[in-house]
């Protein structure tokens, strides 16, 4: 009986284990049936390459280049504000933070790493949009808004992984360093870093992929205008939010090319996926 | 105060000591500036949500019932925690057991394990609204379950099960072997040694992994806004897990999106703001005390 017991349980928790492959099987599944039927409809060269996205026209063209082109915008601009701040903060974190600071400082990543997206779109909305719109001029929501808020999300992610990866590299690097004469700095600078490149690539890449994956808090600050982008002020519409904007009314063709729309954003995510877990498992 | 002086003399030491460095002051000044930014960045963000959010909030936010002059959060946040309740019960006891299975039923490098592991990987990687797209396919149409609390209590679960997999994967391995052996050697079973040693040992880890699943619930829009909806009333009657909800986040979300209710909308996102903080800073403290723990 006992024995009975241990084995129906030792398959339960098999099958437990097995759900994680499922929902990815069923992921795959249900969003490239659904959507890869749409890009054959439209044509896969209209799809990827075209520049008009408007369904509600006689005849309707569904181009998504426009969503492309934005996300890839907004996540080089993102990259391009958050990678810096957040590549030194880790060196500060990691090389030269005082005990007492590091008691605040940590924290502090932490919180920025759990507030809310809702909560980044609604300060978006109420501080970073007038600003830009007061400094800069423009309505207001457009990419350098986006940008902005982006590289800010992507902190938290960019500084935990990056100061990671600079705490992994032996202290003999560094000690050696210095007993050649180096200054603190100097070995920081030459001799850590350059050992922990690849981890720090890959907190820049999972940076891209939070980044290319956001919703809420992008619909919220950049406008959202379906057209090719056309300047940093002017307002830019991403994949993610081609798909939340327009899921609520689509019907017939204009849902599918929205569902095909996900399969395009979930390889983006994928390949990124492969190139993080790839750079990680080199590291480690 | 004595204490505070010596830092500052410290500062001042370093300070002097790059006289002679500039170019090693400059990267000092690299590293420093950034620092501070990100620091002042959070700052900032709580500040202006507190300062102008604190003084809106009012009796009437909180009344039972949600009318377009009142704007209640009431219902939302009702709705938050049965959402939070059912995806836990869908979740936890899948993650934990996923995590049993890969600590203490496997000899580490199978095939299997490391095909589990990657698709945990995946999983972890893939961005709320495509959840909200499968979701959408599977429980709200394919399934027939609707736009509903259900069909987004089971997106939401598959969305936090690599978190509550993972942390509980480290908590079962801080356990140590010895307890294992103990109680092997007392005569116990796999199946008793699992879930009257290891488990009670592990529980403070698992449990500061489940709050932290929490804090992604309540603050998860995208995934929810095609599975769960946003009638913002507390489903009712028999066929509650098929009624249409509105979740706090989602609350937020019209709000600021309607444009109509700026006030209100600050003072959600204090109460938003506050709970999701609140649930991190607990998880912290419980993951904190099993490091502890661990090191007597």
């Amino acid at each position: 009986m006992k024995k009975y017991k241990e084995q129906a349980m030792g398959i339960i928790f098999l099958l437990a284990a097995c759900t994680s492959i499922i929902c990815v099987v069923l992921i795959c599944l249900f969003l490239f049936s659904n959507g890869i039927p749409a890009i054959g409809k439209i044509g896969i060269k209209e799809f990827l390459a075209g520049s008009e996205w408007k369904p509600g026209d006689t005849p309707p063209s569904y181009g998504i280049l426009p969503m492309i082109l934005g996300s890839i915008y907004v996540t080089t601009g993102a990259i391009i504000i958050g990678v810096p701040i957040g590549v030194f903060t880790a060196i500060f974190i990691a090389k030269f933070c005082p005990e007492k600071i590091l008691k605040w400082l940590k924290p502090a990543i932490d919180i920025l790493a759990g507030i809310p997206s809702v909560v980044y779109g609604f300060f978006g909305i109420v501080a970073l949009v007038p600003a830009v719109r007061y400094t800069f001029g423009g309505n207001g929501n457009s990419m350098l808004t986006a940008s902005i808020l982006l590289g800010i999300m992507i902190l938290p992610a960019i500084i935990s992984v990056s100061a990671e990866a600079i705490n992994a590299v032996p202290e003999s690097y560094y000690e050696g360093s210095l007993a050649l004469g180096a200054s603190h700095e100097r070995s920081v600078f030459c001799a850590v870093l350059p050992a922990a490149k690849s981890g720090i690539t890959a907190a820049v890449i999972l940076g891209t992929g939070r980044a290319i994956g956001e919703t809420m808090a992008v619909i919220m600050v950049s406008g959202n205008q379906a057209r090719m982008p056309s300047g940093l002020l002017k307002g830019i519409r991403t994949l993610t939010a081609n798909i939340a904007i327009e899921m609520g009314y689509a019907a017939d063709l204009h849902r599918e090319a929205l569902f095909a729309t996900g399969v395009v954003l979930f390889v983006f995510i994928l390949v990124i996926n492969l190139l993080f877990s790839l750079l990680k498992r080199r590291n480690g | 105060m004595k204490r505070k002086e010596g830092v500052i003399k410290d500062l001042k030491v370093k300070l002097l000591s790059y006289k002679k460095s500039p170019v090693s002051f400059i990267l000092f000044l690299l590293v420093t500036v950034p620092a501070c930014i990100t620091f002042f960045i959070l700052l900032f963000i709580i500040g202006y949500i507190l300062i102008n959010g604190i003084p809106h909030i009012t009796i009437g936010l909180f009344e039972w019932k949600y009318t377009s002059s009142n704007v209640s959060l009431m219902p939302a946040l009702v709705n938050t925690i049965l959402m939070v309740f059912l995806s836990l019960v869908l979740s936890v006891p899948v993650g934990v057991f996923t995590a049993i299975y890969l600590v203490e039923y496997t000899k580490s490098d199978n095939k299997l394990v490391s095909i589990i592991r990657i698709t945990a990987e995946t999983l972890s990687g893939i961005p709320s609204i495509v959840y909200g797209l499968f979701g959408f396919l599977l429980f709200v149409t394919a399934l027939r379950w609707g736009i509903s609390l259900i069909s987004g209590a089971f997106t939401v679960s598959i969305m936090v099960l690599p978190l509550i997999m993972r942390t509980t994967e480290e908590a079962l391995k801080a356990v140590p072997d010895s307890y294992r052996e103990v109680s092997f050697g007392l005569g116990a079973g796999k199946l008793r040694t699992v879930f009257h040693i290891v488990l009670p040992a592990a529980f403070p880890g698992i449990l500061s992994g489940i709050i932290l699943a929490i804090g992604r619930i309540v603050g998860e829009t995208a995934a929810l806004i095609y599975t769960a909806g946003t009638v913002a009333e507390i489903p009712s009657g028999k066929d509650f897990l098929f009624d249409s909800t509105r979740t706090l986040s989602l609350h937020m979300y019209a709000l600021s999106s309607e444009g109509l209710y700026t006030n209100q909308a600050y003072a959600t996102a204090v109460v938003l703001l506050v709970i999701v903080l609140f649930i991190n800073w607990l998880s912290g403290v419980l993951a904190k005390r099993i490091m502890k723990g661990n090191q007597a």
